[in-house]
């Protein structure tokens, strides 16, 4: 399903409301479950969910995440199979989906056919961990061609890197909360607004801050001074400990921490 | 921009988190690299205390032996801490020092690039964590020790195949958590710009003091020069100051483990493909939807499944060549090279001796070999002897 609103749609869920996007690996367990997780989640109201392609060797991601992409490697997960699995959502829900996967399996899936397909089966946008702005040139070229944002994202060092970055941002900035790598953290003493007010004054995309939220307290704290909140180790670890069975624990999460956003 | 570019090869592809630190580093090199007073302290640590510039020697037995060219063994073993690491750590290390940095992390495969990190850091008063995985831990349980000794602490990793590519990754994710205060000391010439050039680099003492020694002994340069090649950096550093000399013959041998018809074997050029992973475009061992394979060497220092950046593009323009090299093929030439020199070469270093055994015979007597030995084989030698069947405890 070819989808010609691919750019508004992922600004969209901004407009008029804090967002609440959520990560899970495609494939853990299975990619019958993942199916199931990211419709449950989205009637829960979620409004973007990010699907994480695995990958073997996971750089940015802590030590949850990297056990899903090992699980879902071991379950013979692939990026066709993932593709095939988004082309079913797509004919039940509008929700935006955004890939989140590193540079090598695009690379060698092919850069163009790679987002053809991410156009057909209606994917709006890509984060990709290993693809700084230095190099993103060729990506953003391809991706756009086909409707998709290159999600830019934004660290705690960044400094002053900060509106260069934000200049060139479409769809949403990641802002990362933290260094390190993802997971869950009791605190975030990343001086957040300070970035924001970095980024506001050259860009009005909407900024989503990631890394280390995963209770409704930090939910709350965070969508004050941000457009949307990600959450990503607290849903994988609900998987990995729930397993099959973590439909109806995903959907009570994500309704608690979609209401905690203000 | 894209930077660090060798043809179609290299780059920067890190995470936003590390681009300000690898930035740091980029612009430190770029001024010190220039700097004479800086170079004159480095030579000073090379010479005075890591005991360079290293002989050339003349494997005269050897020579005879095979029957063919006359072989040079480039010996790197003999440098402190028993490889060529020490160079390029050397170089990192008073780099760090320069930029203000207190800490020290590294990656290793088979020890060898923490040892030599762990010694710069107990020289220069460094902090010093090594990442080092678990089958490598095991298999090169002297050398944990050795960098314990030295006052690192050593990281177990279990993550992935727990080999030196899941040691890299946890070293990159150890840097995302703290770039404050700490450098991380790449040990080969891979990882996104400046790593390639910069441990080039600081390799590349390797050949200029070969080309200076070739040409005081034997008035000519060599016909070819052979290194063994995982990431690439003795190889680098071994080829690269003859690179200009189009006649001189540069060979990297790659790790083919069981042999590159089978699934066990590191061999990146033999049966690698086009990828982008740790930060460079470059060949991979891969499957076709880009999960990096696991590889498999007997020398845990080339079980890597990619290869420097710098030496793909030698490879894309044929200025080198690459041949695999078997586990039983090296452990023969490990072998071979202590019972004909005396000389008990690394594992690694030992896939070298085992081209250089195939190629002499076929070449004439006036025509020159040299062989990088990249280290030596003490940390080897009860796994060598595990592999022919006998139970050794170190």
């Amino acid at each position: 399903m070819s989808n010609p609103n691919n750019v508004n749609q992922i600004s969209r869920i901004f407009a008029d409301q804090k967002a609440f996007i959520a990560f899970l690996t495609a494939g853990d367990p299975s990619l019958q479950k993942t199916e199931e997780f990211i419709l449950a989640m989205a009637a829960a109201g979620a409004d973007l969910i990010e699907i994480g392609i695995p990958f073997s060797d996971p750089i940015a991601e802590g030590p949850v995440i990297e056990a899903a992409n090992e699980r879902a490697l071991r379950a013979a997960t692939t990026t066709d199979k993932i593709f095939a699995m988004v082309g079913r959502i797509r004919e039940k829900t509008a929700i935006p989906l955004v890939f989140l996967t590193y540079m090598n399996p695009i690379f060698v899936y092919g850069g163009e056919r790679f987002f053809a397909t991410c156009e057909e089966v209606g994917i709006n946008g890509v984060i990709i961990p290993d693809l700084p702005y230095e190099e993103k040139g060729e990506i953003r070229e391809l991706a756009g061609g086909h409707g998709l944002d290159v999600i830019t994202l934004i660290a705690p060092t960044s400094q002053d890197r900060i509106q260069m970055l934000a200049r060139d941002a479409t769809g949403f900035i990641y802002l990362v909360s933290s260094m390190g790598v993802t997971g869950v953290r009791s605190e975030i003493k990343t001086d957040l607004a300070a970035i924001v007010d970095d980024i506001r004054q050259v860009s009005k995309t909407p900024v989503a801050v990631g890394f280390g939220i995963a209770t409704p307290e930090q939910a709350t704290a965070i969508s004050k001074l941000a457009d949307g909140v990600i959450v990503g180790s607290a849903i994988v670890r609900i998987i990995a400990e729930h397993g099959a069975a973590a439909t109806p624990i995903l959907s009570d999460y994500v309704r608690t921490m979609k209401a905690a956003l203000v | 921009m894209s930077k660090g570019k060798y043809g179609i090869h290299g780059g920067q592809y890190t995470p936003e988190t590390l681009m300000n630190a690898i930035i740091e580093v980029e612009k430190a090199y770029e001024h010190y690299k220039n700097d004479p007073a800086f170079q004159a302290e480095l030579t000073e640590l090379l010479n005075d205390y890591a005991g360079r510039p290293s002989r050339l020697y003349y494997a005269k037995k050897m020579t005879a032996d095979l029957g063919g060219a006359k072989i040079y063994l480039k010996r790197e073993d003999l440098n402190h801490t028993g490889s060529h690491k020490i160079n390029n750590v050397l170089g990192q290390a008073l780099l760090a020092k320069k930029m203000g940095k207190t800490r020290l992390i590294a990656e290793t495969g088979a020890g060898q690039h923490g040892v030599a990190t762990a010694t710069a850091a107990a020289l220069m008063g460094f902090e010093c964590e090594i990442f080092m995985g678990k089958e490598d831990t095991d298999r090169q349980a002297l050398n944990v020790f050795r960098m314990r000794l030295l006052g690192a602490t050593v990281h177990v990793v279990t993550s992935g195949t727990m080999t030196l590519k899941d040691a890299v990754n946890e070293t990159f994710r150890e840097w995302t958590t703290r770039v404050d205060d700490t450098h991380y000391v790449l040990g080969s010439v891979m990882g996104p710009h400046p790593f390639p050039e910069m441990v080039r680099d600081f390799q590349s003492v390797i050949s200029r003091e070969a080309r200076e020694q070739i040409l005081a002994k034997e008035g000519k340069l060599p016909d070819a020069v052979i290194a063994c090649v995982g990431g690439g950096s003795n190889a680098m550093g071994a080829f690269y100051n003859f690179i200009p000399d189009e006649y001189v013959r540069l060979i990297g041998c790659e790790a083919a483990g069981k042999g590159v018809e089978t699934e066990e074997h590191a061999a990146t050029i033999a049966r690698g493909s086009l990828g982008i992973f740790h930060g460079m475009k470059s060949y991979f061992c891969q499957d076709e939807y880009g999960q990096i394979a696991p590889v498999y060497s007997i020398s845990a220092g080339l079980d890597y499944p990619g290869i420097g950046p710098e030496h793909a593009h030698l490879h894309d323009t044929k200025r080198a060549e690459y041949v695999p090299i078997t586990d039983d093929e090296a452990v023969a030439a490990f072998e071979y090279l202590s019972r004909t020199e005396g000389i008990i070469p690394a594992i690694e270093s030992a896939h070298a001796i085992a081209y250089a055994m195939v190629l002499a015979p076929t070449m004439t007597k006036d025509q020159i070999i040299i062989v990088n030995v990249s280290g030596r084989g003490d940390k080897d030698v009860a796994a060598i002897a595990r592999y022919k069947g006998e139970d050794i405890h170190e």
